[in-house]
C-alpha cells in the first residue's frame, strides 16, 4: 500500500479518548494538527467541542459507532466516504455506523475546506489510522479483562474474540477502553480485506433529501430572524452615488433599508484582502424585510445612481486584449526544457492553433446566502462556506471582534463548483447583521447570484507544435488570461517531460471583473485546447491519435524530473482501458468517436465520446471513462462524481457563456444562459483502473478532457474543427450535413 | 395585509402575505415547508415543483392568490414516511450529489408517472428537460425515473 510521507503521524498526540457520563467511550482526534495540550475531551455529548477537535466518534454500550462530524459536503460525497474509512478499520458493520451532522451551536469549528479534490486523498491514511487506533484500544480492554496478551485477540465486526473462542462486544468494553493509553503503533488492514471501502454506499442524508428536510443554508431559520436582499452595484466598476428608498420603504413587508460597504472597504484599505476575499469597494443598498419576497420586492423599488469609478469593460474589449497579449511578448515563462525557438526553426512542418474559452458563472443550484447574528457578547454564523475558517478570521477583522466570539455553523451546499471558497456574502451578512443587531439571513436572488460572481475568468490559449522527421521536436504553449494564470504545477502536466523542446508562457490582463476558482481550475479549458491540438497533431503527422499519446508517453517513462506531476504507465492504463471499454476504431457506421486524456488533480483519466448525427447536428450520445484515482472508497459516490463531471464538462464546453457590455453580464437567468438539461446528455460510462494505491480526487478530474473528447468526435463526424467554447454557438451559424 | 386559505398536504391553512406572492415563499418562509426549492424565480429551473390538483407546477410562477381552493401536495407530503415509489427509487440508485434540485426533479417524476406510468425513454428525457441539475446527475435521475416506472406500472 502507498502512503505517503507527510500522512504518518503519532497517534498518540493526535487522538484522546473519553468515557462518556451516559455510558460509552468518546474518541476525539484531530487530521492535520496535534491536539493542543489544553484540549479537554467531554464527558457529555452536547458539550462537542470543534475548536479542539476536528471530530469525534462514539461507541455506544451497545456496539452501535455514531461519527460526529462538521465536515462541509457540497455534494462531493465526502460525507459519506470520510467515515467509510474510520468505519473499515474499526471494523464494524456499516449498518451499525451512524454519520451525525456536528450539533449546531457548537464552539466553532476548526476545519479544513472542501476543494480541489483533495478531502479524501489528504485523509485516507489519517481517517483510517484513527479507526484502527481505537479498535487496538478495545482489543487491549478485552485482553486486559481476559487476563491474556493482546496479540492473542482479533476484532472482527464489532466482536473482539480471544484464542479460547470467547468473545466480548465493543459495547462490553467501551468503559474500559475509554481509560487506556492511546497505543502508538497499530496496523493497518490489507486492502484486500476490506469490507466496506469498496463497496457501493448510499449518501447519508438521502432520506432526508428525498423528504424535503432542512439541509441547507436557504432552509436554515432561527425565531426572530428577517431577511436581507442587497442591491450591488450593476456593472463591474461601477459604485454607488445615491439611492432613494421611499417606495421601499412604503411597502407593507419592508422593516428598513440601510446601506452597507464601510466595513468591507476598511477592511480592503488595511490590506488584508485575501484570495478568499473578492469585495467591492461600493456601498450596497440593503432592504430589510419579514420574508424573503418581501425583501426582494423592496430591492426592486429601490431607485439608486451609480458612477463609474473603473472604465466598463466588455467582452470584445477583451477578446482583443488577450489576442494582443497572446501576439506581444509580455510573458512570463513557467517551464521550459530544451531550445523550442530552434526545434521550430529547423522544423519541417509547424502547427499551430488557437482556443478561446468565456466567462463562466458557478451558478450553484443553492443562490448564495448566509445567516448572522451579530450581538455585544458573540457572533453566530451559519450556512454553506466551503471556506468556515477563513470566513471567521475576516468577520472577526472587519468587526474588531475576538475571534473566540465568532461561531460558524455549517450546513448543507446546493453546489459549490468553487463558488463558495469565496465568502464575501458571509463578510456582507456579518456587516448588515452588526448593523441591524437581529438575525439576519442574506439570500440572493438567481440575478445577483448570477450578475455578481467570481467567474471561471476567459482565457485563450496558442499551442504550436514543431514536427521534423515525422516526429513531435518541440511544443509552444501561450497562455493569455483574465486576473490570474494556471497555477504553478500545470506546466508541468502532460506532455511536459514527452517532448524534448517544450515551453510554457503565460500573461493576463487585469480586469475589475471578479474572476477565481472554477471547478478545475484553468484544467477545465485547458484540458479542451490541448487535447484538440494533439487530435489535430495526430492528422497532420498521419499518425493514429492514441499511438501518438502512448509513443509520447513512452519519452516520459524513467524521466528523473520531480516536477513533473503525471505518471506515464497510470496515463497509459486509462488510455488502454478506454479504447477496450469504448469500441475505439471499431464503432458501428454512423457514429464518430473522438478521444481525450487528461491528468489533473492527482487523477489520470481517459475518455472516448461517441457522436452521431442527428437532422444534421451532432448529438453526444455516450461517453466512455477510463479513470485511475487509486483505491475506490465507495464506487455509487464514485460514479455520481464522474458521471456528473462529465456531463458537466460537455454542458459547459457545448452551451454556457456568461459575456459582459459596458462591465455588465449579459445574462442574469436561465433564460438567458444555457446549462445542459436531460435531453441533450449523453449516457456516461465509467471504468476504475485497479488499483490499491492511495485513493486521489473525483470532484474534478473527470470534467477538463470532455471538452476535447466531444471536439474531436465532432470533428470525426464533420469535418469541422471546433476552437471556441461555446461549442455550440459556432455550430448553429451553419446546418452541417454529416 | 390579506389572508388566504390554503389546502397544503391535506392540512388547511390561514396566511398573511401580499397578493402577489408567489405560493414558493408562503410555501418557505411562512409555512417552513422548507423541501420546495428556490432555483430561479421564473419557472426555468424546476426547483421548486409541487403538485396543484396532481399537476406538477412551478411555485414560485403562482401567486399565493391563486392557489386558494387548490390542493396542493409539497415534496413533504408526497408521502408519509418517504416510500413513495419515486423516493424509493432515488433512495435505490442513490441519486443526489448536492441534493438541492432534488425535491422538484421528485415531484416533476411523480406527477408524469401518474399520467404516463409506463414510458418510453424519449417521453421520461421530455418530462424531466425542465428540471436542472448543476451537478448533473442525469443518468441517476433517468434510472431512478425508469426504477419507479417500473414499479408502477
Amino acid at each position: 500500500m502507498a502512503t505517503s510521507k507527510q500522512q504518518t503521524f503519532s497517534r498518540r498526540s493526535f487522538l484522546r479518548t473519553s468515557a462518556l457520563a451516559s455510558g460509552g467511550m468518546l474518541i476525539g482526534f484531530n487530521l492535520f494538527n496535534a491536539c493542543k495540550p489544553e484540549a479537554k475531551m467531554p464527558v457529555d455529548i452536547s458539550q462537542l467541542n470543534f475548536n479542539d477537535f476536528n471530530a469525534f466518534i462514539r461507541i455506544s454500550e451497545e456496539g452501535k459507532v455514531s461519527i460526529f462530524s462538521p465536515n462541509p459536503e457540497i455534494g462531493q460525497g465526502v460525507k459519506t466516504s470520510m467515515p467509510m474509512l474510520i468505519a473499515e478499520e474499526l471494523d464494524v458493520l456499516w449498518d451499525d455506523v451512524y454519520v451525525v451532522q456536528a450539533p449546531l451551536d457548537t464552539e466553532k469549528y476548526k476545519n479544513q475546506m472542501a476543494g480541489g479534490s483533495q478531502s479524501i486523498r489528504q485523509n485516507w491514511m489519517p481517517l483510517r489510522q484513527t479507526g484502527a487506533t481505537a479498535k487496538q484500544m478495545l482489543i487491549n480492554a478485552a485482553a486486559a479483562r481476559w487476563g491474556v496478551d493482546a496479540s492473542e485477540c482479533t476484532a472482527k465486526l464489532g466482536v473482539i474474540t480471544n484464542a479460547k473462542g470467547e468473545t466480548l462486544g465493543y459495547g462490553d468494553v467501551v468503559v474500559e477502553a475509554a481509560s487506556l493509553e492511546v497505543p502508538e503503533d497499530v496496523k493497518l488492514k490489507d486492502p484486500k480485506d476490506f469490507t466496506i471501502i469498496g463497496q457501493h454506499t448510499a449518501n447519508v442524508d438521502i432520506d432526508k433529501i428525498v423528504t424535503g428536510k432542512p439541509l441547507f443554508g436557504m432552509d436554515y431559520k432561527v425565531e426572530g430572524m428577517v431577511y436581507a436582499a442587497v442591491l450591488r452595484p450593476p456593472a463591474f466598476g461601477q459604485v454607488l452615488e445615491s439611492f432613494d428608498a421611499t417606495a421601499a420603504k412604503a411597502l407593507p413587508g419592508v422593516i428598513d433599508v440601510i446601506t452597507i460597504g464601510e466595513k468591507a472597504r476598511a477592511y480592503i484599505e488595511r490590506g488584508k484582502l485575501s484570495w478568499t476575499a473578492p469585495l467591492s469597494k461600493s456601498d450596497k443598498v440593503v432592504v430589510i424585510a419579514k420574508s424573503t419576497w418581501d425583501a426582494f420586492k423592496g430591492k426592486k423599488a429601490i431607485k439608486a445612481i451609480w458612477k463609474n469609478e473603473l472604465p466598463l469593460e466588455s467582452t470584445e474589449d477583451h477578446d482583443k486584449l488577450l489576442m494582443d497579449l497572446l501576439d506581444g511578448n509580455t510573458f512570463n515563462t513557467r517551464r521550459s526544457d530544451g531550445d523550442v525557438k530552434k526545434a521550430f526553426a529547423e522544423a519541417d512542418k509547424v502547427l499551430e492553433r488557437t482556443y478561446e474559452a468565456p466567462f463562466l458563472p458557478h451558478n450553484c443550484m443553492e443562490p448564495m446566502n448566509f445567516f448572522a447574528s451579530v450581538t455585544p457578547e458573540k457572533i453566530h454564523l451559519a450556512g454553506p462556506v466551503q471556506t468556515p475558517e477563513e470566513a471567521a478570521k475576516v468577520v472577526s477583522d472587519m468587526l474588531g471582534r475576538d475571534l473566540d466570539d465568532i461561531h460558524v455553523d455549517m450546513t448543507r451546499m446546493g453546489g459549490g463548483f468553487g463558488r463558495r471558497l469565496y465568502g464575501d456574502f458571509v463578510f456582507e451578512v456579518a456587516e448588515i447583521a452588526n448593523a441591524i443587531q437581529k438575525p439576519v439571513k442574506m439570500v440572493s436572488s438567481r440575478e445577483d447570484d448570477m450578475t455578481t460572481g467570481v467567474y471561471r475568468p476567459a482565457t485563450k490559449y496558442r499551442i504550436a507544435a514543431s514536427v521534423k522527421d515525422g516526429k513531435v521536436t518541440g511544443y509552444y504553449l501561450k497562455e493569455a488570461a483574465i486576473n490570474s494564470n494556471m497555477y504553478g504545477l500545470v506546466p508541468n502536466f502532460f506532455p511536459a517531460g514527452a517532448i524534448e523542446n517544450y515551453q510554457v508562457d503565460t500573461a493576463n490582463y487585469k480586469s475589475a471583473i471578479t474572476t477565481g476558482a472554477w471547478r478545475a481550475p484553468y484544467t477545465n479549458f485547458l484540458a479542451s485546447a490541448e487535447q484538440s491540438f494533439f487530435d489535430e497533431l495526430a492528422e497532420t503527422l498521419g499518425v493514429d491519435r492514441i499511438q501518438l499519446h502512448i509513443d509520447l508517453l513512452q519519452n516520459v517513462k524513467g524521466n528523473t524530473d520531480k516536477r513533473i506531476q503525471y505518471s506515464p504507465e497510470r496515463l497509459e492504463g486509462v488510455i488502454k482501458l478506454v479504447v477496450d471499454k469504448s469500441n475505439w476504431g471499431k464503432a458501428e457506421s454512423g457514429v464518430y468517436q473522438g478521444f481525450s486524456v487528461y491528468y489533473c488533480h492527482n487523477t489520470h483519466v481517459a475518455e472516448v465520446a461517441d457522436v452521431v448525427m442527428e437532422n444534421g447536428f451532432p448529438i453526444v450520445k455516450k461517453v466512455t471513462c477510463a479513470i485511475d484515482c487509486g483505491v475506490v472508497v465507495n464506487p455509487l459516490g464514485a460514479l455520481n462524481q464522474a458521471k456528473g463531471g462529465v456531463i458537466d464538462g460537455i454542458g459547459h464546453a457545448m452551451y454556457s457563456s456568461l459575456s459582459f457590455k459596458n462591465g455588465e453580464p449579459q445574462s442574469n437567468n436561465f433564460n438567458t444562459y444555457q446549462l445542459i438539461r436531460m435531453g441533450q446528455t449523453p449516457i456516461v460510462d465509467v471504468h476504475f483502473v485497479d488499483s490499491d494505491i492511495a485513493p486521489t480526487g473525483l470532484g474534478e478530474p473527470t470534467l477538463p478532457p470532455v471538452g476535447a473528447a466531444v471536439a474531436n468526435a465532432i470533428y470525426a463526424a464533420t469535418g469541422k474543427r471546433l476552437t471556441k467554447q461555446p461549442y455550440m454557438s459556432h455550430l448553429q451559424t451553419e446546418k452541417i450535413v454529416g | 395585509m390579506p389572508t388566504f386559505n390554503l389546502t397544503i398536504n391535506n392540512t388547511k391553512h390561514t396566511v398573511e402575505a401580499d397578493m402577489d406572492t408567489p405560493l414558493l415563499w408562503v410555501l418557505r418562509d411562512h409555512l417552513d415547508l422548507v423541501g420546495t426549492k428556490f432555483g430561479c424565480g421564473i419557472g426555468q429551473c424546476g426547483a421548486c415543483t409541487i403538485h396543484v390538483n396532481g399537476t406538477a407546477m412551478r411555485s414560485c410562477l403562482m401567486q399565493v392568490s391563486q392557489a386558494e381552493g387548490m390542493s396542493i401536495t409539497t415534496i413533504e407530503g408526497l408521502s408519509k414516511d418517504g416510500t413513495h415509489p419515486v423516493q424509493e427509487a432515488w433512495k435505490a440508485i442513490d441519486v443526489p450529489q448536492c441534493g438541492y434540485c432534488q425535491s422538484g426533479q421528485i415531484m416533476t417524476a411523480s406527477a408524469f408517472l401518474e399520467n404516463n406510468p409506463n414510458p418510453s425513454e424519449t417521453e421520461i428525457r421530455n418530462a424531466m428537460h425542465g428540471n436542472i441539475c448543476r451537478c448533473a446527475s442525469y443518468n441517476s435521475i433517468e434510472k431512478a425515473v425508469k426504477v419507479a416506472a417500473d414499479k408502477l406500472s
